[in-house]
C-alpha cells in the first residue's frame, strides 16, 4: 500500500513502529498534491517547507522518546477560514486574500499540540456560504470522481483533498451542511459535532449559533480519533459546552447492541433521487441484518427547515460580515478614485438643484464602507448580507427573525420527541450526487435546497455525520446521513463503524 | 407571490453598507423577492405560545473571569491595516466636507 493510501490510524501506527517516518509521510502527500492538484484544485496553499519542518520535529521527538500527541505525525489539511498566526487566511475571498491573522484559533494550537503536521488551506465557497465551492474568489475545485462536477461545499475542497487521497485528514466546518453535503458528494466521512462540541474561537463566523468545526476522514476510526484531538471546553468561546470530552477512539469499534434506527418518512418524498434513496435504503437494511430495529418516524417540522435557516444564517451573516469595512483590515477601494467620483455625483445634484439628492449621499466614510465591500464580497456573500439586512430591519424583524427562531424550537422539539423512540435517524445526506458545475449557479434557491436534510441539525445543534454508502449507476458516491441527541459524536462514530466492517464502500476510490 | 421593488432594495444596499451596480440591483431584487416569497412558508406554522430559540444551546450567563489580561500588541492590531499611521487606522476625513 502507497503511504497516500494509508488511513490515520495505519499510519500512527507505522511511525509508532519506526517502519516510516512522518518526513516519508509528509513527502508522500506533498508529491501526491503536487501530481494531481492541478485537476482537482482542492489547496488554496501548500506550506511545503512549514509542513516538511513539522514533520522532522515530530520524527525528532519520536526518536528521542519525548512524549507526543494524538496525531502525531500525522498530515491535516485546514479550511481556509480558521485563523492561523503569521499565515494567510482567507475565507477564500478577496475581501480576505492578503489577511494574516495576528492569532492562532483554538482548533489550530489544537492541532499543533496533538503534533499533526499541517499541509495546507483547502478551497471553500466564499465565507463557508455555498453548497459546491463554486463561490471561491481564489479557484475552482473539482469533484476527483468526476471533475466535470462540483465537490459539494462549502468544504469543497476538504473534502476534495480526501478523496483524491492527499491527505488523511481534513478540517471543515459546517452551517447548514457544509461538511456532510461534499463529504456525500466526494465519497469521504464527515462529521458536525453537538453545538459547543469544538471551539469556535478563531474560527472567521458565517452564522455563530450555526457554525460548527468538525473531522472529515476516509474511515470511522480516523474520524473518531480526529474529533477526540480538536474538542473539548475552551474558555475563550462562551459558547463552548463545559462537558468532559470522551475518547471517541477508544470506543469507535464497540458494536451498538438492540440499534434502534428512525427512518423519516418525509426524507424519502418528492426530490430525491432515485439511486441515492436505493443506495440509502440498502445501507438500512446492513444495519437490519447486524439486528438493528427500523422505525417510521416523522419530523413534522422538517419541511420548514431551509425556510428557518435562510432566514437565521443570513441574518447572523449580515451582523458578523458587518467587521468588514475595509478599515480594519481587508479590502479597501481605492481613495482617491471613489473621492472623485462622490464630487462629480455631488455636483452633478447641486448643478441639477436636487438639495435632498445632496442631503442623501454618502459621506466618505460611508462610501468608502460600501464601495469597498462591494468590491470584496462576492455575489454570493452580498446576497446573504442583503437578505439578513432585510429580514432584520424595522418592520420585518418579527414577521421573519423571530418567527424562524419560534419554528427552531419547534424543529429541535421534533427531534426530541423522536429521539425517545430511536437511537439514531438515518437518511440520505443530500438530495442527489455531485451535480455539473454552473448547473445551479444562477438559482440560488435551488441550490439552497441541496441542505435539505443537514440544516436541521444545525438550527437543533445536534451531531450529525455523513458516511459513504453506495454509489449511483453512474458511479458518484452516496452519502448516508445519520443524526443523534446532543453531545452523543460517539453512537454515530460507533454506528458508521459497524457499517464499514460490512460494507467496502469507504474503500472505493477515484482514478485520478 | 410577495415581491420587493428595486426602491426597497436599494434601501436595504444602504443599511447593509453595500454599493449595487444597476445590474446588481436588478438581480437582488428578484432573487430577493423569490427567497422571501419561499420563506413566507413559516406563516402556515402556528407559532403562538412558542419560545423563540436564539441559539442551539440555551446558556446563560457566562461570564469571563475578571481579570487584566495584555491585549494584542498596537503592531499586531494595526499589520492587516489598509491605511495606517504609527498608532491609528487611517479612513477618509469623517467630519466636515
Amino acid at each position: 500500500m502507497a503511504l497516500y493510501e494509508a488511513s490515520a490510524t495505519q499510519l500512527l501506527s507505522q511511525l509508532e513502529s519506526g517502519e516510516v517516518t512522518s518526513v516519508e509521510v509528509t513527502k508522500a502527500c506533498l508529491d501526491r498534491i503536487r501530481q494531481h492538484d492541478g485537476a482537482v484544485g482542492a489547496f488554496l496553499k501548500v506550506m511545503d517547507e512549514k509542513a516538511l519542518a513539522q514533520a522532522a520535529e515530530v520524527d525528532r521527538k519520536r526518536k528521542a522518546g519525548e512524549e507526543l500527541g494524538l496525531l502525531a505525525g500525522v498530515p491535516v489539511a485546514v479550511k481556509d477560514l480558521l485563523c492561523t498566526e503569521g499565515e494567510v487566511t482567507t475565507c477564500a475571498s478577496k475581501m480576505l486574500k492578503d489577511f494574516v491573522p495576528p492569532y492562532s484559533s483554538t482548533v489550530i494550537k489544537k492541532l499543533q499540540a496533538a503534533d499533526a503536521v499541517i499541509v495546507g488551506k483547502t478551497n471553500m465557497d466564499e465565507f463557508a456560504m455555498g453548497g459546491s465551492t463554486e463561490n471561491s474568489a481564489l479557484g475552482k475545485t473539482r469533484n476527483p470522481w468526476n471533475t466535470d462536477l462540483v465537490p459539494g461545499g462549502s468544504s469543497g475542497g476538504a473534502a476534495a483533498c480526501l478523496a483524491a487521497q492527499m491527505v488523511p485528514l481534513s478540517i471543515g466546518t459546517d452551517t447548514g451542511g457544509s461538511i456532510r453535503q461534499p463529504a456525500s458528494f466526494c465519497g469521504v466521512v464527515g462529521l458536525k459535532p453537538t453545538y459547543g462540541r469544538v471551539s469556535r474561537f478563531g474560527l472567521i463566523a458565517f452564522a455563530s449559533s450555526l457554525d460548527q468545526i468538525g473531522p472529515m476522514a476516509r474511515t470511522a476510526e480516523d474520524t473518531a480519533l480526529f474529533l477526540e484531538a480538536m474538542s473539548g471546553h475552551d474558555p475563550q468561546d462562551s459558547t463552548s459546552a463545559n462537558v468532559p470530552c470522551p475518547l471517541f477512539s477508544k470506543t469507535v469499534d464497540q458494536p451498538l447492541e438492540g440499534l434502534r434506527i428512525g427512518l423519516v418518512k418525509e426524507h424519502f418524498g418528492e426530490g430525491l433521487d432515485g439511486d441515492v434513496e436505493k443506495a440509502v435504503r440498502e445501507a438500512v437494511s446492513v444495519y437490519e441484518k447486524l439486528g438493528a430495529k427500523v422505525v417510521d418516524i416523522s419530523l413534522p417540522h422538517n419541511k420548514y427547515g431551509i425556510a428557518t435557516y435562510y432566514i437565521i444564517a443570513p441574518s447572523e451573516a449580515s451582523s458578523n460580515l458587518a467587521r468588514f469595512d475595509g478599515a480594519h483590515y481587508g479590502h479597501r477601494c481605492d481613495e482617491a478614485t471613489m473621492l472623485e467620483e462622490l464630487q462629480k455625483e455631488k455636483d452633478a445634484l447641486v448643478a441639477a438643484g436636487d438639495e435632498l439628492g445632496v442631503k442623501r449621499m454618502d459621506t466618505p466614510l460611508i462610501r468608502m464602507y460600501r464601495q469597498s465591500r462591494a468590491e470584496g464580497f462576492g455575489p454570493e456573500v452580498k446576497r446573504r448580507i442583503m437578505l439578513g439586512t432585510y429580514t432584520l430591519s424595522a418592520g420585518y424583524y418579527d414577521a421573519f427573525y423571530l418567527k424562524a427562531l419560534k419554528v427552531r424550537r419547534l424543529i429541535r422539539e421534533d427531534y426530541d420527541k423522536a429521539f425517545k423512540t430511536v437511537d439514531l435517524i438515518v437518511g440520505p445526506t443530500a438530495p442527489n450526487p455531485a451535480f455539473a458545475a454552473g448547473s445551479k449557479t444562477n438559482d440560488p434557491l435551488a441550490m439552497y435546497l441541496e441542505d435539505l436534510y443537514t440544516v436541521t441539525a444545525n438550527l437543533a445543534g445536534i451531531p450529525a455525520m455523513s458516511i459513504p454508502c453506495g454509489f449511483t449507476s453512474g458511479g458518484l458516491p452516496v452519502g448516508l446521513h445519520m443524526q443523534a441527541p446532543a453531545l452523543e459524536e460517539d453512537r454515530l462514530l460507533r454506528a458508521a463503524y459497524m457499517f464499514q466492517k460490512e460494507t467496502d464502500w469507504h474503500a472505493k476510490t477515484p482514478s485520478l | 407571490m410577495s415581491s420587493l421593488t428595486r426602491e426597497e432594495v436599494e434601501k436595504v444596499s444602504l443599511l447593509a453598507r453595500l454599493r449595487l451596480s444597476e445590474e446588481e440591483l436588478s438581480t437582488m431584487t428578484e432573487q430577493m423577492s423569490q427567497i422571501v416569497s419561499y420563506v413566507e412558508l413559516l406563516e402556515e406554522v402556528n407559532t403562538d405560545d412558542v419560545e423563540p430559540m436564539a441559539h442551539a444551546v440555551e446558556q446563560h450567563n457566562v461570564f469571563a473571569e475578571d481579570a487584566v489580561h495584555e491585549s494584542l500588541p498596537r503592531d499586531a492590531a494595526l499589520a492587516n491595516a489598509p491605511k495606517r499611521d504609527d498608532e491609528c487606522f487611517r479612513v477618509p476625513a469623517v467630519l466636515g466636507d
